[in-house]
């Protein structure tokens, strides 16, 4: 089941084309990456999904609704962009206010908030949490009743390494629930292995959309491999001669050959397995292949 | 209901805490306190209690003082969370922004009550210690209570409106003086200059009447004082404008927060998280 369903969106700013024909979809369970430069549309997309700004062409359905209905605003969660709440209240005001927002009982607040790790914070002003913990609090008004839609703008900027992974760990029983997640990230890496698509944002448009695998596919970017030479006398030499292109580097061997041509390569560095004490396999990481799609839509 | 409840809760909470409550109820008490001692002298010469004529002086006070409070409290209630960054997630929540204001308004309101009645309260023990005949004083002073507490309204609406108008804390503050002394200050002014330069003429008759009736806070005063007989030779405009009749300007009290809170929700509505 659907529960976005973006087709060619379209957004125009004062004559500046914010987003152009973006179409996406995001089914329950889903965990969905928006990733982007700065500027490249991620915020708008999102605030048009939440019904904030209005959009200029094109459809947007929101949990079969239209963004921003009351039908809507009850089953879909946000987490802005460094989350800011007022600071003269608690943890715990804010979020039971938040539950009472959403019709939900106030007692509710401390489970939420011992969920996020904020437990021993609850009864401490906001103005005195540090921003991590801020954040929490963000996570904390999200996870009310069990979102159907969930929508994180750079949810985990500001968290420490193992806070993130707790956070994720929230994220993927949501997900394994039914919760439809959309988020973006500059922090490429941590998206690659939590989320199950990738949407490529690049000046507005989409321009690259998939699995890890899919996107891996389409760019077809070289594979690195990194020799060490053994201690014979020569090795170097002898490589170098039996792979044309490679290079040397600091005291490694680099070549690098297309997806399709690795085999047949490692195939040949097998031969010379006496010249070669150690190898080292590089695929195209995540960065390269964002660089890639961003770099071809003129970036 | 509840939403409306909570935001209000929440609001009340952050006024208490921010010390609004303190401010605006020692502003009240204080001022009310030095009316009341400064406003002795007058008694029984005109055979009216000590109460009733303290209520004159403290209708006086409350025009100028009542949308100053109410101002304050309510510029940075719009522009203020855009500028913490805290709308746009408030607006995700399922309330419409009519519920958003009618909690901020229902929470500054209890404030501004509070306010009203400690300063009033205090008045009013003050002169009844002082005069036993001050209970007859008491009807006047519950008329000014509420009507006070409908000024705020207009006041806070009014504060709102130029909250989202602004968008930002410094601007929506720079209004907010702007009104207080523009519908306040210059207002009656500018209404006196033009009686005497009329000196009994079309205006005086015609336009003046209606000057005063389309002042919210013109209304109060004409309301408070026409409504006792008292206190009306004390103020100067209202002479010129005895001939309006208490239901006229209560009317225009009444419809004013209804008309402030229509705008602040319209201008509310064109902000953009």
């Amino acid at each position: 089941m659907k529960m976005l369903t973006l087709s060619h969106l379209t957004r125009r700013f004062d004559g500046v084309q914010a987003l152009t024909d973006v179409s996406l979809t995001v089914g329950a369970g889903e965990r969905v990456a928006l990733l982007g430069h700065n500027g490249a549309g991620k915020s708008t997309l999102m605030k048009i999904v939440l019904g904030l700004i209005p959009h200029t062409s094109g459809s947007v359905e929101v949990l079969g609704a239209a963004p921003g209905s009351p039908q809507a605003r009850d089953g879909v969660a946000y987490l802005p962009e460094s989350a800011a709440f007022h600071p003269a209240l608690t943890g715990r005001e804010q979020i039971a206010h938040y539950l009472r927002l959403r019709a939900r009982p106030a007692a509710e607040a401390a489970g939420l908030l011992d969920h996020v790790g904020l437990g021993h914070a609850a009864d401490r002003r906001i103005g005195t949490y540090s921003k991590g913990m801020r954040q929490r609090v963000g996570l904390a008004q999200a996870l009310i009743g069990q979102p159907r839609l969930m929508v994180l703008d750079e949810p985990t900027s500001g968290l420490d390494p193992v806070s993130r992974r707790d956070f994720y760990t929230i994220l993927d029983d949501l997900a394994a629930q039914g919760t439809a997640i959309l988020l973006s990230s500059h922090a490429l890496t941590e998206v690659e292995a939590r989320t199950d698509r990738m949407v490529i944002l690049s000046r507005g448009h989409v321009v690259a959309e998939g699995s890890m695998a899919d996107l891996r596919r389409k760019a077809d970017l070289p594979v690195r491999i990194a020799i060490t030479p053994s201690d014979l006398p020569c090795s170097v030499t002898t490589l170098k001669q039996a792979l044309p292109g490679a290079e040397l580097s600091g005291d490694q061997l680099v070549v690098t050959c297309a997806q399709s041509g690795k085999l047949a390569l490692l195939g040949r560095i097998a031969a010379l397995a006496e010249r070669v004490s150690d190898i080292d396999i590089q695929p195209p990481s995540l960065e390269d292949i964002y660089s890639h799609f961003s770099r071809r839509a003129g970036q | 209901m509840t939403r409306i409840l909570s935001m209000a809760q929440t609001e009340f909470r952050i006024a208490l805490r921010n010390r609004w409550v303190t401010v605006a109820v020692a502003m009240m008490v204080l001022f009310s306190l030095v009316l009341s001692a400064a406003g002795s002298a007058p008694t029984g010469d005109l055979g009216a209690d000590r109460l009733s004529v303290i209520v004159a002086s403290l209708t006086s006070l409350a025009v100028y003082l009542v949308p100053l409070v109410a101002l304050l409290m309510s510029f940075d209630a719009v522009a203020g969370e855009v500028e913490r960054g805290t709308l746009p997630l408030l607006l995700t929540y399922p309330l419409s922004r009519t519920e958003v204001l009618l909690g901020k308004l229902l929470a500054h309101l209890a404030v501004l009550t509070i306010a009203i009645g400690a300063g009033y309260g205090l008045a009013a023990i003050g002169a009844w210690a002082m005069d036993g005949r001050s209970v007859e004083g008491l009807p006047a002073l519950w008329r000014l209570t509420w009507s006070s507490v409908t000024l705020g309204a207009v006041f806070l609406g009014a504060g709102y409106a130029l909250s989202s108008l602004a968008r930002r804390p410094s601007g929506a503050a720079g209004l907010a003086i702007g009104l207080w002394l523009g519908a306040i200050v210059l207002y009656d002014l500018g209404l006196l200059a033009a009686l005497v330069a009329d000196n009994g003429g079309v205006f005086t008759t015609r336009v003046f009447p209606w000057a005063m009736l389309a002042n919210p806070a013109d209304a109060f005063r004409l309301f408070n004082l026409a409504a006792s007989e008292a206190t009306s030779a004390a103020v100067g405009l209202s002479g010129a404008a005895n001939t309006i009749p208490p239901w006229q300007a209560l009317t225009s009290l009444a419809l004013w927060p209804v008309l402030a809170l229509a705008l602040a929700v319209a201008a509310f509505r064109k902000v953009t998280p």
